[in-house]
């Protein structure tokens, strides 16, 4: 992937009172990619079901039923219980919650230090963007994964120290790409042209530099989300995500890897509801990619 | 050249004194010892450990102690598992996660770059779309989920395989195939969009207009320079077989570095922590530098802005 190297901002070349008309553009093309629009309504539908779907169900994600026991999916328990008696679907959501909050809160963080870091450091340049990067690349070049797995073994499995931690690995690459698109744009002629006008930098940043590289942030934020949600998984499997009772999509697959022989659907139904959440923010993510970027858009 | 991998070292060394500061720091200013778990240990034979170990000493002077003995190649002795030095330990382990790594990793090459190369050169056709889905597929399914649905199948079911241990040469089969797989997927990914970059190219229409056969054209004129994302994106990657590891190795219940790793912060055995943790550092970025100087290599264009 080329991310890196400077692309022409998509919004540069349309006429000013068009400007509403490249984001319809997009949005165009990106309904016509399938698979994006899958990805977008499978999406809308777990989050919902995520939401108001514990509200709506009989049981309790604590509820448990020791007589009952594990028990395969029916007509009371759709998607079966586990060795507990809790009902599977109800702890599904619930973990959903949890694991679609760690991977929007992670990402969110990585989003606001990377774009406010690479922003500053392609805008001034120079000494201060060398420094900036530099440190960049040898953070790069640090075992983050272990990091991050040492301070959750260290300082107990707290969740907020969990959105710290991985969205603190996270934003490097957004910062480099932000840095790539911003640096290409302030040498165009409407920053100049802002310039003379007497306009302060950070408005120059922010209203006139930033809009311009929203669409590369756009997807890989939606790039980011699955990566987060995936590394929250790996950690919870490792048993060092989120504690019970609390649980998430990687600690249920963890309790039903532990559990398959005798109760597949402990591991299937966990496993399959996360893998269709990641396809589907992967197909969004490339759809977007395509609907938004002139390069790729072109072949 | 020279200048551009002296300078790289000096930075990555630098990196790495940064990593293990981080870390000797971290680990001490977590509550919890080593030896604190342990029932039996009565004040003084607490005392006598701490002494044993240079415990007792201030931390600046550990500190030291340790960046000295590190200087000589001695990771110290490890604080859970008596009579035994990290050394050990590590030379014990490693050798495993090699292994599982280094056939994952031919598995990941040659899947992932076959499906990517057939994907480019049939773009738009099923087997376009039969690869590309099979990338997108081994990108969201995540180990975790793999690793057990394949040992439900193919071992508790079907019984070809045993479900975990790592004894004889089946017992490879599993584990490797699980970690090839997910890195197949994004290696025939970048293969495909590298390789459409480059079949674009004037290049590749002369030497088709000179009579290169199709096979020679992609083996020989396009595969260089449309595997270069692929290089790129390696370093972190084959670190990464090496985290991904830990999942795997869990699973399998393989005896590697990486199950060793997340044991030993549990039981604070610092010097083990440590140990590990550079051992990782030292290896990602030795691949780092592998990577740019093969970039290098692959791409005039680099080599000259170096």
């Amino acid at each position: 992937m080329t991310s890196a190297s400077p692309v022409p901002a998509t919004a540069v070349p349309e006429p000013v009172e068009k400007g509403n008309s490249l984001w319809h553009d997009a949005w165009l093309r990106l309904r016509k990619n399938k698979l994006a629009v899958f990805g977008m309504v499978a999406l809308a539908i777990i989050s919902v079901a995520c939401l108001f779907g514990p509200l709506l169900s009989r049981y309790g994600y604590e509820e448990q039923n020791l007589e009952l026991g594990a028990t395969g999916p029916g007509s009371a328990h759709w998607l079966g219980t586990d060795t507990l008696g809790r009902d599977l679907l109800v702890r599904l959501l619930f973990g959903g919650r949890i694991s679609l909050a760690v991977g929007l809160a992670a990402t969110f963080v990585a989003l606001t230090i990377g774009v406010v870091y690479g922003a500053v450091a392609g805008f001034f340049g120079g000494k201060l963007d060398a420094v900036m990067m530099r440190t960049v690349d040898i953070m790069y070049s640090m075992p983050f994964p272990i990091f991050v797995i040492l301070l959750m073994v260290l300082f107990g499995r707290n969740i907020i120290l969990l959105f710290v931690a991985i969205g603190a690995v996270e934003w490097l690459t957004m910062a480099r790409i932000v840095r790539g698109q911003v640096m290409s744009i302030k040498k165009m002629e409407f920053i100049e042209a802002a310039r003379s006008l007497g306009l302060g930098r950070r408005r120059i940043i922010f209203r006139h530099i930033l809009p311009n590289v929203l669409g590369p942030i756009i997807v890989y934020t939606t790039l980011t989300i699955p990566g987060v949600m995936l590394l929250e998984a790996f950690l919870s499997f490792l048993g060092l995500g989120v504690q019970p009772p609390m649980s998430s999509w990687g600690v249920l697959i963890k309790d039903g890897a532990e559990k398959m022989e005798e109760f597949p659907w402990l591991l299937v139904f966990p496993g399959t509801l996360f893998s269709l959440t990641l396809f589907s923010l992967n197909f969004l993510g490339d759809g977007l990619r395509d609907a938004l970027d002139v390069r790729s858009s072109k072949d | 050249m020279l200048r551009f991998i002296s300078s790289r070292l000096l930075q990555s060394l630098f990196a790495l004194y940064l990593v293990i500061t981080a870390t000797f720091f971290m680990v001490r200013f977590v509550p919890g010892g080593p030896f604190t778990a342990e029932k039996a240990v009565t004040p003084e034979i607490l005392r006598n450990l701490e002494a044993h170990y240079g415990l007792n000493k201030p931390l600046w002077q550990q500190y030291l102690d340790y960046l000295g003995s590190l200087c000589r190649g001695d990771l110290g002795p490890s604080f859970k598992y008596p009579n035994r030095t990290v050394n050990e330990i590590i030379a014990d382990k490693v050798p495993v996660s090699a292994e599982l790594g280094a056939i994952s990793l031919a598995v990941a090459l040659t899947l992932g770059i076959s499906l990517g190369t057939l994907a480019a050169v049939r773009r738009n056709t099923w087997i376009d779309y039969v690869a590309s889905s099979f990338g997108m597929i081994g990108i969201s399914i995540p180990t975790f989920v793999v690793g057990p649905l394949l040992v439900l199948g193919l071992a508790i079911y079907a019984g070809w395989f045993n479900a975990s241990g790592w004894y004889g040469p089946a017992d490879r089969v599993l584990p490797s195939l699980v970690l090839g797989i997910a890195y197949a997927a994004p290696i025939s990914r970048l293969t495909r969009g590298g390789l459409l970059e480059i079949l674009n190219q004037d290049f590749i229409r002369t030497a088709r207009a000179k009579g290169a056969s199709e096979f020679r054209v992609v083996s020989r004129h396009a595969l260089r320079g449309g595997l270069l994302p692929v290089v790129s994106w390696l370093g972190p990657a084959v670190a990464g077989i090496l985290t991904g590891s830990f999942v795997i190795e869990t699973i399998f219940q393989i005896p590697g570095i990486g199950r060793e790793f997340v044991n030993s912060a549990f039981n604070r055995d610092y010097t083990l922590v440590l140990g590990t943790v550079i051992l990782y550092a030292v290896l990602i970025m030795a691949l780092n530098l592998a990577v740019d100087i093969a970039q290098a290599w692959m791409n005039p264009k680099v080599r000259l802005e170096a």
